[in-house]
């Protein structure tokens, strides 16, 4: 027989819980549902856009009742649970219903706060918390002008405009000086303010509400100062409070919220919390963002794997009135000894104030153009040293808006038709509709409904930014670190930890050892394992062809019409007579459909079918051409110019160099694809700063640049270090690839590495500690001894032969 | 009526791999799961014509080599958001030997 599992709240939070548990064992429980609300599941962040006609309350449901029946769950709505009898284990509904549980959920959410002053029961004073609310509202709004707001934080605001664009004459009224004080800092604050009494609200600050009056229905209220505002209608959207009246009459240990642990647990092993009323390590969170990840947590621990641990949330917030660009995380009003970083434009209406510890970012508040919000929220979450680009930190993370929109990065000002993912041809319009009909909250949703972002990825800020303003503070950006895939919990990091520090050294150790929960892991995590283990254990982890992406598993780069691309390696670009006639015959031998040169100076040949392959490298390798791994997340090209060999403004020979460090660093896997240039003077005509390593030859040496990237989004690169000798331009590039190799993550190309682990990390490690570059370069040395084997020409040989052979019907 | 064709022997086809069978009228992929179960399905993938032979198998899915599609190697549907389906081919295996269920029109061109 199956467990009973109970759920008590038919919200966000508890839902999502049931959703994840259901991913992750559909079968396990029987499932009851009870909420007081006569609806199904609906999406409570989207209350304001439906107050402000903006949605309907069809656009703002998460799941129909279709989804209960669809999945076996009893659902009861429009019941309120009255007790839980923990001896017995069931609870009894107000209309007398019971269920029995093995499990209880509780997510009980919370109450409005309604301020305990006379007339608070009067017809006409009404919270903001649930549809029934919103209904009020509209209705009041129909047949009465005045209302007034208490409370002028992030609630209060969202329901004055909501009531305002209903056509009604609103007034806030707040107890302090500034807006929104847990939010915004006093300047903020005063923008926001200005720009809220621009549209037509008005505002009475410092105002104590002392009573409010009227015979049966609202007619006004009246303040500590003994003045009176007229009212037909009082929102109270002072706060919010966790409700914990069910457990606390069952005994259940309650402080502010239901106390939990971090797997969830209240002080009845029985028996879970999440959402608003629970109340993990002292904070009970209002806002919708850590529920995403408080449900992953309870629903490992329902379905007893037992392995996820809730530790907390960062939270942002952002503000849901419509034409106001506000965002606020972290600690943003700074402590003694703090820095802060201010960016103030009144003409432009911005506002962008930092605050900095430590070369961290610890609070951030942004005004009018939030564009990099989620960036510098991320920047915060991950803890990550800003030190080497403070000075544009303010400016705005470059990289957004790349694909096709230039400079354009105020993303909610363009209009619905603006094509955001370039590769997938999805525009604005399609993203939010996709996220308010799918109940969308994460990146990888979007992504798996859009497409938007999945491909070159460079869209990803935009289509963040939008998540981020559509769904306002519900935006699951919360996740401290961000699992590898979907077949496990653990970052990159921490898997490429457990490889070395456990000696892990197959791909099924690796996910037994850190409890994949799928069993043959994925097309993400398998080529990403594959590599970590080939980059940790050189010369003794069997390569997986099965774990490779076909590009790697056969050598050659597929193409829109399932043939290959052959790129023979031409070190440092520089060919001959003989090679060139070679390769002409050989294109010809095997009716190569195109031949073309590729920006890396060599030639591709394009057209080839699968099983004609190991012929055409039979022929390469005879007459002496390898792989030139163009298909690879490996060691591309070394690109060079002539040189002091013939130029006459060359100051070092650039091309015997780079044809050096080719024939070095060949054959070399990376965890993405790698290139090198050498330019024989600082005129750069190899364009070795948008390399991931170039070299500048002057006349006294060589500058050494590190992180550039010439694809999706132009990088320049970082300056290293300037060497005197070719073998210290050796030991560097060696040094330099190898710590690369070891602790970037899979699929990072150098560029965003090194910002995320920043350039000073690396010159520490490079430049300044000479025995550990000296250890690199042997590291790396070493692992080329096993890699230096050409795989053409072993394939042609008969090297995995199955690979490039079609089956035959037998007999 | 389907005829039972012999194709492979399961070695052939690679663990956590594929095999492709080049028809006249049609490409067969035939997959093997981890757990030696064997799949036949039409080698394109019905998003854009991508050779799902190609991609990486796991559990008893396929990932398509060009945009990332999940099939479900059983029912040939697009998996997730994704909407899809590609032709499925009725396959056995006995004494280590693969078969396909072919109309005999297949044949025929074969």
């Amino acid at each position: 027989m199956k467990e009973k599992l109970v759920l008590i709240g038919n919200g966000m939070a508890g839902v999502r819980t049931l959703e994840e548990l259901l991913k992750i064992t559909p079968d396990h429980y029987d499932i009851t549902v009870f909420g007081a609300e006569p609806y199904g599941n609906y999406n409570r962040i989207m209350l304001s856009p439906l107050l402000a006609g903006e949605k309907t309350v069809d656009d703002i449901m998460l799941n129909g009742e279709q989804w209960y029946i669809d999945n076996g769950i009893t659902l009861h709505k429009g019941k309120t649970v009255t007790q839980i009898d923990r001896v017995n284990r069931k609870v009894i509904a107000d209309d007398g219903t019971t269920a029995h549980y093995d499990r209880l959920l509780l997510a009980t959410g919370s109450n409005p706060f309604v301020i305990p002053v006379p007339g608070k029961d009067k017809v006409g004073v009404i919270a903001f918390r649930d549809i029934q609310d919103v209904y009020n509202m509209l209705t009041a709004a129909r047949d009465y002008k005045k209302a007034v707001v208490i409370g002028g934080g992030l609630l209060g605001l969202e329901a004055a405009n909501g009531l305002m664009k209903q056509g009604m004459d609103v007034t806030v009224v707040h107890l302090l000086d500034s807006l929104m004080e847990r939010q915004l800092d006093k300047v903020a604050s005063a923008l926001l303010k200005a720009s809220l009494e621009e549209r037509g609200m008005q505002f009475l600050m410092e105002a104590a509400t002392q009573e409010i009056i009227g015979n049966g229905r609202v007619q006004g209220v009246r303040f500590k100062d003994g003045s009176e505002i007229k009212a037909d209608l009082v929102v109270m959207g002072v706060g919010i409070v966790p409700n914990t009246a069910l457990a606390q009459d069952a005994g259940l240990h309650c402080e502010r919220g239901i106390v939990v642990d971090d797997v969830m647990q209240t002080f009845d092993p029985r028996i879970y919390a999440v959402g608003e009323c629970a109340q993990h390590r002292g904070i009970a969170y209002g806002l919708v963002a850590p529920l995403f990840e408080q449900g992953k947590v309870a629903a490992n621990q329902l379905a007893k794997l037992g392995y996820a641990h809730y530790k907390g949330s960062v939270t942002s917030t952002k503000l849901k009135v419509t034409g106001i660009d506000l965002f606020s995380a972290g600690e943003f009003n700074q402590a003694e000894g703090d820095e802060v970083i201010v960016l103030q434009d009144a003409a432009a209406g911005t506002y962008k104030k930092l605050v900095i510890r430590d070369d961290c970012v610890k609070g951030a508040v942004l005004y009018g153009d939030t564009i990099d919000g989620t960036w510098y929220f991320q920047l915060m979450r991950e803890g990550t040293s800003i030190a080497d680009f403070r000075k544009t930190i303010l400016f705005g993370q470059h990289d957004l808006g790349d694909a096709g929109h230039g400079d354009e990065t105020r993303v909610m000002a363009l209009s619905d038709e603006a094509e955001i993912c370039g590769c997938n041809g999805v525009c604005k319009g399609d993203i939010i509709q996709a996220i308010s009909r799918e109940g969308l909250f994460t990146l990888d949703d979007v992504r798996a409904y859009t497409k938007a972002s999945s491909s070159c990825g460079s869209c990803t800020g935009l289509v963040e930014a939008l998540l981020a303003s559509t769904v306002g503070e519900g935006y699951d950006a919360s996740p401290n670190k961000k699992p590898m895939c979907k077949c496990t919990e653990y970052s990159h990091d921490e898997v490429i930890a457990a490889i070395k520090e456990n000696e892990l050294k197959t791909i099924p150790v690796v996910r037994d050892f850190l409890n994949w929960e799928t069993p043959d892991g994925c097309a993400a995590c398998r080529p990403a394992l594959n590599y970590y283990l080939l980059a940790y254990w050189p010369g003794e982890y069997q390569d997986d062809a099965q774990s490779r992406f076909i590009n790697e598993r056969a050598h050659g780069n597929i193409q829109k019409d399932g043939t290959y691309s052959v790129i023979p390696r031409i070190f440092g670009g520089e060919t001959s007579a003989e090679q060139l006639m070679s390769l002409g015959r050989i294109a010809k031998k095997w009716k190569v459909p195109t031949v073309k040169f590729t920006g890396g100076q060599r030639i591709d040949m394009l057209g080839l079918k699968k099983d004609e392959l190991p012929g055409i490298w039979g022929d390469l390798a005879d007459a002496g051409f390898v792989s030139g791994h163009a298909y690879g997340k490996a060691l591309r090209t070394v690109k060079t110019c002539v040189g002091s060999e013939w130029c006459r403004f060359g100051t070092q020979d650039s091309t015997a160099l780079g044809i050096k460090l080719e024939e070095m660093t060949w054959g070399s896997w990376m965890p993405h694809k790698y290139k090198l240039a050498v330019s024989g003077c600082p005129r750069n005509c190899a364009e070795a700063t948008i390399k991931d390593f170039g070299v500048v030859c002057v006349d006294s040496g060589y500058e050494l640049h590190v992180g550039g990237n010439g694809g999706i989004k132009v990088r320049v690169t970082d300056f290293l270090c300037k060497v005197e000798t070719e073998e210290e331009v050796m030991e560097y590039v060696g040094a330099f690839s190898q710590l690369y190799r070891e602790e970037a993550h899979y699929l990072e190309r150098t560029a965003p590495w090194l910002e995320r682990v920043s350039l000073s990390y690396i010159k520490e490690r490079i430049v300044e500690d000479e025995d550990g570059r000296k250890a690199l370069y042997e590291r790396f040395k070493y692992s080329q001894q096993f890699a230096q084997t050409d795989p053409w020409k072993a394939r042609a040989e008969g090297v995995e032969a199955h690979e490039f052979t079609p089956l035959q019907i037998q007999g | 009526m389907a005829n039972w064709t012999e194709i492979a022997k399961l070695e052939d086809i690679p663990k956590l791999g594929a095999r492709v069978l080049k028809m006249d009228s049609v490409d067969i992929a035939l997959f093997r799961t981890a757990t030696d179960e064997v799949f036949a399905i039409k080698d394109q993938c019905p998003h854009k014509q991508g050779p799902l032979s190609q991609g990486i198998v796991h559990g008893s899915s396929v990932t398509c080599p060009l945009h990332n599609w999940k099939i479900d190697l059983a029912s040939g549907e697009a998996l997730g958001p994704d909407e899809g389906c590609v032709n499925t081919y009725e396959v056995k295996v006995e004494n280590g030997n693969v078969y396909l269920a072919l109309s005999a029109d297949d044949v025929a061109v074969a």
